[in-house]
């Protein structure tokens, strides 16, 4: 018997967004990730004025808590130091990272400027995440060339054992150009969604199979 | 006796190329922030804390002609020569099987190869080079790791999540040693970015000084070697007690207004090193030098009852490393224990934080057991590390 279960999931990628297996439409008309990410924000009335000046990752990462919080609001049901944030990605802040670069590679036209700079940090989104939801307990962000369930599963389960946190979001957010991906998932421990007279039967166990399973998901 | 041992390590920063010369330098007061005037890396002078170049090149070479004498002439970048270095300073006289699949190799870095994006450098290396991953993967295979590398990139915390990461993996049973390496190296893109923030100081750092005007920049790297096998040599042993992170849900580039989050780390990690304030003799503190930075920790330190622990910052001698940071100022931490010896926080002169706290002035003997390493970053991240003396 697995002690913890996946009890949210969100994905957005190649312009869709699924969230625990159900799409979300994005009526808006879009050409390019800029337009597709403001027309979901906008659509989905999140009223949070800070998403404007994110940059494209932390934008992508945040919506995709922010609609897996709308239908499991686990900010709310635990204490702030109780949950953690665990991303990871391939290509870090690479993306904000070039653009970056352009603002001071011409001595002729030199303007690197604050707003850009923080956010060549991939944990940066991690804060943006922590900032609105009031998260405060254990954060981190990690690389690796693909998406690798075992090392989030790895990273999340030892929090999860030693009683660091007691429920997380973790997962991979990448985006580098027009190539982005998105897929958090909420984890939980079995002792409190008994405690709240849950139906345990109806979450997959957080396991790397299913975790792969739910990435790989065909739908999307 | 069983734990999680610190093995072997080594230092790169301006300070020298292994960690006895660091140490010995650090007890000479030899600070390493010179005023440097390039227009390659800044508009104006400032202080910086580099890598002999020079040094570095021969070291390097003379590391390829022992381990990889096939590779002489292929091209490596300036980060990878110093982390292939340190690590191999760190490893060569280690007595333990790091080539199997119980040992993980684990990279700390903020920004990598960031140099590949100047114009000057297009070309040079394939495009995946800039990846933080393809970084990891060359190290790894320059020393045959077996098990694939986890690279940690969260700010300024990346040194000390890297060796905490190690300790947790370790101590759960999914490896029996790890090599935790780390660094980052001067570029126009960080120096630009930070003076965007006019957090660069003008003179060297002065970190919890009343008169502290901002950060120091410097370069380097450093390797730790952790491992569930108690080493066999005589002498004392150091092991890592506990670890936590926490996040200020605050500002995604200031800190907590209260040190709240800080002090929840720190309070995560005493409880899990079942130590308690008062057993604490050191504290190797962040200390930025920027006016919020400093303050903050002091509150945190308070909220933690840490005000008369001896604290320093190290980064008066080597400046801000940024992902080397935890992890080098982590290895300082273990030799101060080592040699009961706490080393004075360079550039402070007169309190100028908040809290009360017990900056040390000079050098000073005492019999350190229980040392404590916080860092705080962008994002909001804070962490905290205890390392525990076994006096032989």
């Amino acid at each position: 018997m697995a002690d913890h279960f996946i009890t949210g999931w969100g994905i957005i990628r190649k312009n869709s967004v699924v969230i625990d297996g159900k799409t979300v439409e994005v009526d808006e008309n879009y050409i390019n990730f800029a337009t597709f990410i403001k027309a979901l924000y906008k659509q989905e009335q999140l009223n949070y004025p800070k998403f404007y000046k994110m940059d494209n990752l932390s934008k992508l990462g945040f919506l995709t808590a922010e609609l897996i919080f709308k239908s499991r609001n686990i900010p709310d049901q635990y204490k702030r130091d109780e949950l953690g944030v665990i991303i990871a990605n391939s290509s870090s802040s690479l993306d904000t990272d070039i653009h970056y670069q352009e603002t001071i590679s011409d001595s002729a036209d030199y303007y690197p400027s604050p707003s850009v700079f923080v956010y060549t940090l991939p944990n940066i989104l991690i804060g943006e995440i922590c900032i609105k939801n009031g998260i405060k307990g254990e954060n981190a962000f990690l690389i690796s060339e693909n998406f690798n369930a075992e090392l989030i599963c790895n990273y999340v389960e030892n929090l999860l054992q030693n009683n660091r946190i007691q429920a997380c979001i973790c997962g991979w957010v990448e985006l580098l150009h027009e190539d982005y991906e998105s897929f958090l998932m909420i984890i939980e421990k079995e002792k409190i969604l008994a405690g709240r007279n849950e139906e345990i039967g109806k979450y997959l166990a957080f396991t790397k199979e299913n975790v792969t399973q739910l990435y790989l998901n065909k739908r999307i | 006796m069983t734990g999680i041992f610190v093995i072997s390590d080594n230092i790169i920063t301006s300070l020298g190329f292994s960690t006895p010369e660091t140490i010995t330098n650090i007890r000479q007061d030899y600070i390493g922030l010179k005023i440097v005037t390039d227009p390659s890396f800044s508009p104006v002078p400032i202080p910086l804390s580099q890598v002999n170049t020079q040094l570095l090149e021969e070291r390097f070479s003379q590391l390829v002609s022992l381990v990889h004498p096939e590779m002489t002439g292929t091209t490596f970048t300036r980060m990878e020569k110093m982390l292939m270095i340190s690590i191999y300073d760190a490893i060569r006289d280690v007595d333990l099987d790091l080539s199997g699949d119980r040992t993980i190799l684990v990279l700390s870095t903020t920004k990598g190869n960031i140099d590949l994006l100047e114009a000057g450098k297009k070309g040079l290396f394939s495009e995946n080079r800039i990846f933080l991953w393809e970084l990891a993967d060359v190290i790894r295979k320059f020393y045959c790791f077996h098990h694939p590398p986890l690279i940690i990139s969260n700010a300024c915390i990346s040194g000390s999540m890297a060796i905490g990461t190690a300790y947790r993996y370790i101590r759960s049973g999914l490896f029996d040693h790890a090599v935790v390496t780390g660094g980052d190296i001067l570029t126009k893109f960080v120096i630009s970015g930070f003076q965007s923030f006019q957090s660069l100081s003008p003179e060297p750092c002065r970190p919890f000084d009343r008169t502290r005007n901002g950060l120091s920049l410097g370069e380097g790297c450093g390797t730790m070697v952790i491992s569930s096998l108690e080493p066999e040599e005589p002498g004392d042993k150091i092991t890592i007690e506990g670890f936590s992170t926490s996040n200020d849900a605050n500002h995604i580039s200031g800190p907590s207004r209260t040190g709240e989050e800080l002090f929840c780390a720190i309070n995560n990690s005493l409880k899990e090193a079942k130590v308690a304030p008062s057993a604490i003799d050191f504290i190797s503190a962040h200390g930025t030098a920027t006016p919020f930075n400093d303050e903050m920790e002091s509150k945190a330190l308070g909220l933690a009852k840490l005000n008369d622990i001896p604290v320093n910052s190290f980064k008066g001698y080597w400046g801000h490393t940024l992902g080397a940071a935890g992890l080098i100022e982590s290895i300082a931490t273990i030799h101060s224990m080592k040699e009961n010896m706490l080393f004075r926080s360079a550039g402070f002169n007169e309190p100028g934080v908040p809290e009360k706290i017990n900056v040390i002035t000079g050098l000073k003997v005492a019999n350190v057991r229980n040392s404590l390493k916080i860092a705080s970053g962008f994002g909001g991240c804070n962490s905290a590390l205890i390392f525990h003396k076994n006096s032989s």
